[in-house]
């Protein structure tokens, strides 16, 4: 059987790697043994120009499949005021890069990925005859209704829920990580600040009640 | 002079160096400085951290959001070139019987690993040289924290080191005036603060090689080089060009504002500076020569840009390749006079290899959720810290040594794993509700990773594979480990306290227990102990300067040479050594007895 949830562990590897790669948590990655990379010498992922950055695979998904892609991350994460919609800042061209890289997970992902934009495709047929795009927002959003809590699914479309459940994960992974998006989510670094470090503000300290603790001499 | 492309136009050296990281880089930076004619040689590419530093870039730029994989293991930014636990056309093995795989990583790059670490910069105290007389196992230092203190003195001011002193057991004070001020804390930090207090478990600034004002060169250049007007010159006017912290972008970057400790931030451009230092990139070293008497005549090394076999010959080699790769280096270093390889009548040239032992834990804390956005790039990593609070009741623990525990969390550069959280607190929502959960979340998460000492044992060793070379004919190493009960009860005690931490803090985590807690040998990257100092040719390889007790005109200087591996990251210390050794060897010299 395949599995209905990321188990818990999976994603503080996935928590900690972030970290890590912001020497938060250095060195707390993925318990996977090193393997010989994807390409045996010269490697433009191993040494990278950070100037013209390159994702050296092909990526396997097609127009009909972005399209629904589409839809689908907007779906998930609807555009507004505060932040763009996931389609208008290239999400579906990001996850066709994702899904066609090399590494095992990514590997695992292309399957769910691709199986499952087949699966959907058939459930809105068998139910209204169009293809998922062509459907009301109504219509789409009662699919994904029935796929989306992945224990309230019914078990014949546990194929759509584990689908779901990922594309969700990676579309909340590819729009945060996003820049466009930083803002609104409540990200407001990576910008130069001259003098010393200003610390955290007196309005949080006041409310988590950090006070007695702020002297570090 | 500097880089040289020219192969041929090599001169007369007094010294060959065998790697550019934190132990080759002190190295050479004090002898140039003192009109040494010193040759460096480094395996991998040249490297300019201010042209090349992907200081801003943001993930949607990257490939894969510049999320980690194993081409790239910390991140498409990470610093590190042609490198990580595989590096292309370079294997290692496991020995046949070893219980676990080892993961060796490296570098090839100017600068070498030096490029890509966490900047803590703790001194080893007191009890971390005299080991074994605290509780019978492992090995003595042939010096005590005294003979030492003056060097990380010196060390932390050419560097430039956050932090503070605090006056605890064991975690030694710098001299006044020598440290920078830490920055202050961020939310997560002091809410650890405030619930370890409960737990007895200090919180207090971490040391970190990152400058959080600018340096005042001219007076600390006058400080560090009395006597040596030249050095001064150089110094003081590299360090006036070093930028202060900006507060953002990670260190494992590498700093085009040079405000972090690099090799090649702080000790390669005075070196190059003094116009006494040449250096040979993509010269991956095979072996030491000697000559008939026994002597240390140079280097054989593969030139990787014509894989062309070459030779450089000095009065004294270096060899500050890395724990492992100087082990490897001196074992395939066999001739008739030194058949089991060089420097190894011990035989303890590839024994006693140690790793950190490390083991993490994260928890989603509620506390942290919808606070008002702040900054909290800060300094790149770490505020603040934990050192080893259990010196008193070692006793009742069930193994021997301590960690210390390093915290981080909040609000960090978004990536792919930001929102996985959501997967468990927030299923089947999506739509608008969906970004409500994403603020809500993000970043009300704390991670603890324990960094603890391992204790040198038989079972921990490398050496030749009999079979198999790597691209360039060089006999690969092979790896055999085996984690005693101390580590193994070492990493349950971790994962124990970072639980009640959490727990305290009103989260919750599930902590793991036994082999299961440990990261994987070699994963911390602090190998140490495969060409221990000792005070006898018996049973060590070299004295407390990193001299070689068979070969008088050999040194190294690197973690190779330590004989026990606290759990304080051995970078500054290293550095310190290699001060310490260059003033022997220059001494030495000088008398002639080298």
């Amino acid at each position: 059987m395949h599995e209905t949830t990321v188990s818990r562990r999976d994603i503080f590897k996935l928590l900690a790697a972030a970290s890590a790669a912001g020497a938060m948590l250095p060195k707390q990655l993925a318990a996977q043994a090193p393997r010989p990379l994807t390409r045996p010498f010269k490697n433009p992922l191993t040494d990278p120009d950070f100037l013209n950055p390159v994702a050296p695979w092909e990526k396997p998904l097609v127009d009909t499949e972005l399209a629904t892609l589409a839809v689908l991350c907007d779906l998930i994460i609807p555009g507004d005021a505060d932040s763009p919609a996931p389609s208008k800042i290239g999400l579906p061209d990001f996850l066709n890069e994702w899904v066609g890289a090399p590494y095992d997970d990514n590997r695992a992902d292309y399957e769910i990925i691709r199986g499952g934009l087949a699966w959907i495709s058939t459930r809105s047929n068998s139910l209204h005859a169009l293809p998922f795009i062509k459907l009301t927002e109504a219509q789409q959003t009662a699919i994904l209704d029935s796929i989306c809590h992945p224990a309230n699914t019914a078990p014949e479309l546990s194929y759509g829920s584990r689908f779901f459940q990922k594309l969700r994960l990676l579309t909340l992974g590819g729009y945060y990580s996003h820049s466009s998006t930083w803002k609104s989510l409540g990200y407001v670094g990576n910008i130069p600040i001259a003098g010393p470090y200003p610390g955290v503000p007196d309005e949080i300290i006041k409310l988590l009640g950090l006070g007695d603790v702020i002297d570090f001499r | 002079m500097a880089l040289l492309t020219d192969r041929k136009s090599l001169r007369e050296y007094d010294v060959i160096i065998v790697g550019s990281g934190a132990g080759g880089g002190m190295m050479a930076m004090q002898l140039s400085l003192n009109g040494m004619k010193v040759l460096m040689l480094e395996a991998g590419r040249n490297y300019e951290p201010v042209k090349e530093t992907p200081m801003f870039n943001t993930p949607e730029q990257a490939p894969l959001r510049a999320k980690g994989t194993p081409d790239r293991p910390f991140g498409y930014y990470d610093a590190t070139v042609d490198g990580g636990w595989q590096v292309p056309g370079e294997p290692y093995a496991d020995k046949p019987g070893t219980q676990g795989e080892f993961w060796w990583w490296r570098a090839r790059m100017l600068g070498g690993r030096t490029n890509h670490w966490g900047r803590i910069s703790l001194r080893f105290g007191p009890y971390d040289f005299k080991p074994k007389d605290r509780d019978g196992l492992g090995f003595n230092w042939p010096i005590n924290y005294e003979d030492l203190a003056p060097y990380y003195d010196k060390t932390e001011m050419m560097v430039g080191i956050y932090g503070s002193n605090e006056g605890m057991e064991n975690t030694p004070d710098s001299s006044p005036g020598v440290l920078q001020p830490p920055p202050k804390p961020r939310v997560g930090e002091l809410l650890a603060k405030k619930h370890c207090k409960t737990l007895n478990i200090p919180v207090i600034p971490i040391h970190r090689a990152v400058l959080s004002q600018p340096m005042d060169g001219p007076k600390l250049a006058a400080k560090l080089f009395p006597d040596n007007p030249v050095a001064q010159k150089i110094v003081a006017k590299d360090m006036s060009s070093r930028a202060a912290c900006f507060w953002a972008t990670d260190c494992t970057r590498g700093c085009s504002i040079r405000a972090n400790f690099q090799s090649t931030t702080v000790l390669i451009p005075p070196a190059l500076a003094s116009g006494n230092l040449d250096i040979i990139t993509d010269a991956m070293v095979r072996e030491v020569m000697v000559d008939d008497s026994g002597k240390a005549t140079g280097v054989h090394y593969m030139d990787k840009q014509t894989r062309a076999d070459s030779v450089a010959k000095a009065r004294v080699v270096i060899v500050c390749a890395s724990t492992c790769e100087t082990a490897r280096i001196l074992l395939n270093s066999k001739s008739k006079l030194f058949p089991n390889g060089l420097a190894n009548s011990s035989g303890q040239v590839g024994r006693n290899l140690t790793d950190t032992v490390g083991s993490g834990l994260s928890g989603h804390i509620p506390a942290m959720e919808n606070l008002p956005p702040y900054n909290e790039d800060g300094a790149g990593g770490s505020h603040v810290y934990s050192p080893w609070w259990n010196y008193k009741n070692q006793e009742k623990l069930g193994f021997a040594r301590g960690y210390h525990i390093e915290m981080g969390g909040g609000r960090t550069m978004p990536g792919m794993g930001s929102l996985a959280i959501l997967d468990i607190t927030s299923p089947g929502i999506y739509g608008k509700k969906l970004k409500e959960e994403a603020r809500r979340y993000y970043g009300a998460t704390m991670g603890f990773a324990g960094r603890g000492e391992m204790i040198p044992n038989e079972n921990c060793y490398c050496e030749i594979d009999p079979s198999r070379t790597d691209q360039w004919g060089i006999p690969i190493l092979q790896f055999h480990w085996k984690w005693s009960d101390h580590e193994i009860n070492q990493a349950s005690h971790m994962q124990t306290t970072f639980a009640q931490i959490i727990t305290e803090m009103g989260g919750t985590a599930t902590p793991r227990s036994g082999i299961d807690a440990l990261n994987k040998p070699g994963q911390i990257i602090h190998e140490a102990g495969t060409a221990r100092m000792g005070s006898s040719a018996t049973d060590s390889v070299v004295n407390s300067f990193g001299q070689s007790w068979d070969v008088k005109n050999l040194f190294l200087m690197d973690g190779s040479i330590l004989p026990s591996n606290p759990d304080k990251n051995l970078t500054l210390t290293v550095m310190a050594l290699a001060w310490r050794s260059s003033d022997y060897l220059m001494a030495e010299m000088k008398s002639g007895n080298i």
